[in-house]
């Protein structure tokens, strides 16, 4: 249908893209995207996408961010080869690694908070509320919000407080509070719920960060934008080294923001390819996974349509990962697009694969990932084989997304080098 | 609003004006605590005075909800609750003097098939949908669906919209506008958001026929209050946690009839308050 009598205004329907693809805007991407939100929100969302455009249109606010990278973030992150990582991916592949892991905070995560906490002081909001999983995204919160002064509040899974006690203790230390959330799964999603419950009550002064590339417009489109920076600094680096584009863009995807910040600098390049892998948990067919685009179908949560892990009914299923920051049942809108007009390819990696890569890569390189990266390593050893068939010597970029310190204690007891129990014990009143 | 579609609500909250009475919408979710037994609380409800049936379907992320409706919706979920349960429970309720509205988050429809569900509502009797997560800029698949079936649609508006969403938002409504009295999510509060009044109003004057008030609305004075300048009160939070706080089912019922009739008259108490 085009339009709606009972309306009187138009349906716009999705048209397909006929431009680049690396600066499609928002509300839609395809099929995907829009904004399933309650309109209580919508002002809030209209003022921050006016906000948003009107930063990036403004030279001052553009510089302000290039010199937070710089002094603040520690930008440009390196960009490491790997020959002895890469030996383990293929005979005569060369790996790149895009380094965010050694961004202020440890992860990619910095880069879209330091933007959206500078429109918030432009919005004049003065309050941050964000959610998190892994930690991550929290950490890299409540530190903008030190650094601007605002007042901050992070919602997370009771489950994930307890499985990344020494983040919570992090955000705490920098000022912030940690609301354990106890309904639902107590994960990511439900930290989510009750971050969306807290803006609609409180959105006259509060912004929320939103960590990823998903939710309602503008967030995917603004995020990935924040993002960029990682595909375009990897892009020059690329080309100083090899001078060249590399043959295949490797990145784990949870909500998929470090994916989309690498990717899309290549998407107009066709001879690049493009991969994305998500977690595949205990494997597809057991149901404890995150798969969304293996095991998912399209569908709405937090306020965008996209591939999500639902059941008959479109009720939410639980995702499971060894990796927090990939235990989450829904993807960014654009990553569903690029995925139907197969401009990348989504695959799983199971948990075991991903330590797996994970001890490859501290044992070769002396680098701790972050479990999630490690998905995208255990992706990149995956594709040896078809990288040889690409040209003489393939060349794998793969985003690096996060530091592993985080993670020590988890891969401590994966790989039985401490007793496999909490460090600090629940019932023991001490916990982080 | 539409022309050629008839409004199953609009006529009754018509006719209860015409009586000089704003409409009481009462809302359970189905599944809570059994499916049979939400069906005989719906039917408490109606017979001790609600007129308009607001019924929920749980979801597992209910962004709008309060704890009390999150609580009920978990136990119906864990119960096995159903998508197509919701139908059943339409077609048992509706007949009884009083409009059934199924309150839904979008994913579950969409899922359905949203024609499908528009052909199975309407068979089973149901008056429309109240959608709190779907905002007419992304309905138009569910406009063209309720236009066929002659299904209402109600959409919401909150304090924060602008008058250019207040009147887009009444123009794709069908039997009324779902006036949220305050910025939040469903739960009982000690005062109804003075915001409400000016935005019943508000809405009527961005071309609203009809706009009735929900979330925060708990107690009969607080009905009385709301009924005093809406076509409706809507009233949730305090009606499932009769349910939620009772020690058993039957208990549970009375102190869901006391409450109800309670709100009934505090919504008749504004009746002679002038228009």
């Amino acid at each position: 249908m085009t339009e709606t009598a009972s309306t009187g205004r138009p349906y716009i329907q999705p048209e397909p893209s006929t431009g680049p693809l690396a600066t499609h805007a928002g509300p839609y991407f395809g099929d995907f995207g829009g904004r399933f939100v309650p309109e209580a929100l919508i002002a809030a969302l209209d003022e921050l996408d006016t906000a948003y455009h009107k930063a990036q249109a403004d030279p001052a606010f553009g510089a302000e961010l290039a010199r937070l990278h710089r002094t603040y973030t520690g930008r440009p992150s390196p960009l490491t080869e790997v020959p002895r990582f890469a030996a383990h991916v293929g005979e005569g592949v060369r790996v790149f690694l895009k380094r965010e892991d050694l961004n202020h905070t440890g992860s990619h995560k910095i880069n879209n908070v330091l933007g959206q906490a500078l429109l918030v002081k432009r919005m004049g909001k003065t309050r941050l509320i964000a959610e998190t999983g892994a930690g991550q995204h929290g950490v890299a919160t409540a530190t903008a919000a030190a650094l601007m002064d605002l007042e901050c509040v992070v919602y997370m899974g009771e489950e994930d407080t307890q499985r990344q006690a020494l983040n919570v203790a992090r955000m705490e230390l920098l000022g912030a509070t940690v609301v354990p959330v106890k309904v639902g799964t107590r994960t990511l999603k439900d930290a989510i719920n009750e971050a969306l419950r807290d803006w609609v009550a409180n959105v006259e002064t509060t912004h929320y960060l939103l960590g990823t590339v998903t939710g309602p417009h503008p967030f995917p489109e603004m995020v990935r934008d924040f993002h960029k920076i990682i595909g375009e600094e990897a892009r020059a680096q690329l080309a100083t080294e090899i001078g060249r584009l590399p043959d295949a863009v490797v990145a784990c995807v949870g909500g998929g923001s470090n994916a989309m910040g690498i990717f899309n600098a290549f998407l107009d390049d066709p001879e690049v390819r493009l991969f994305g892998f998500e977690a595949g948990g205990h494997g597809i067919s057991s149901g404890k996974h995150a798969a969304r685009f293996s095991g998912g179908e399209p569908g709405v949560l937090h306020g965008s349509r996209s591939y999500l892990l639902q059941d008959e009914d479109g009720q939410t299923l639980p995702s499971h990962s060894v990796s927090a920051g990939l235990d989450y049942p829904s993807v960014g809108p654009e990553h569903a697009w690029l995925h139907d007009i197969g401009r990348a390819q989504y695959r799983p990696v199971g948990d075991d694969e991903a330590m797996e890569a994970f001890r490859v890569l501290c044992r070769t390189e002396g680098i701790i990932p972050a479990i999630e990266s490690a998905h995208a390593l255990a992706g990149a050893i995956q594709l040896g084989r078809e990288a040889r068939e690409w040209s003489d010597e393939p060349v794998l970029l793969i985003n690096l997304s996060g530091r592993g310190d985080k993670d020590v204690a988890t891969a401590a007891a994966w790989f039985d080098l401490i007793e496999d129990e909490p460090v600090v014990k629940a019932d023991e009143g001490e916990q982080l | 609003m539409t022309v050629g579609v008839a409004s199953k609500v609009g006529a009754h909250l018509d006719g209860l004006r015409a009586q000089g009475r704003a409409a009481l919408i009462g809302y359970l979710p189905v599944g809570f605590p059994s499916v049979p037994g939400s069906i005989t609380a719906v039917r408490t409800m109606i017979d001790a005075g609600v007129d308009v049936v607001e019924l929920g379907m749980p979801y597992s992320d209910p962004v709008m909800d309060g704890p009390i409706i999150q609580q009920a919706a978990d136990a119906a979920l864990r119960g096995g609750t159903r998508v197509r349960d919701t139908i059943t429970a339409v077609e048992q309720i509706a007949g009884r003097g009083a409009p059934v509205l199924v309150m839904t988050y979008w994913n579950l429809v969409l899922r359905y098939g949203v024609e499908a569900y528009a052909r199975d509502l309407a068979s089973a009797g149901g008056a429309g949908l109240i959608t709190p997560d779907l905002i007419p800029d992304e309905a138009a698949e569910w406009l063209a669906s309720s236009d066929a079936h002659g299904l209402d649609r109600v959409f919401l508006v909150a304090p924060s919209s602008t008058p250019e969403r207040l009147a887009s938002t009444a123009a794709a409504s069908r039997g009324f506008v779902y006036a949220a009295s305050t910025m939040g999510v469903t739960g009982e509060r000690t005062t109804v958001g003075d915001r409400a009044e000016r935005l019943v109003a508000d809405t009527r004057a961005a071309g609203a026929e009809r706009v009735c008030v929900g979330v925060g609305v708990s107690t009969p004075d607080q009905a009385t209050q709301v009924a005093s300048y809406a076509d409706g009160v809507i009233v949730g939070s305090a009606l499932v946690r009769t349910l939620v706080d009772a020690p058993d089912e039957a208990s549970g019922l009375d102190a869901l009839a006391t409450a109800t009739a309670g709100l009934a008259a505090g919504v008749a108490a504004a009746a002679s308050v002038a228009r």
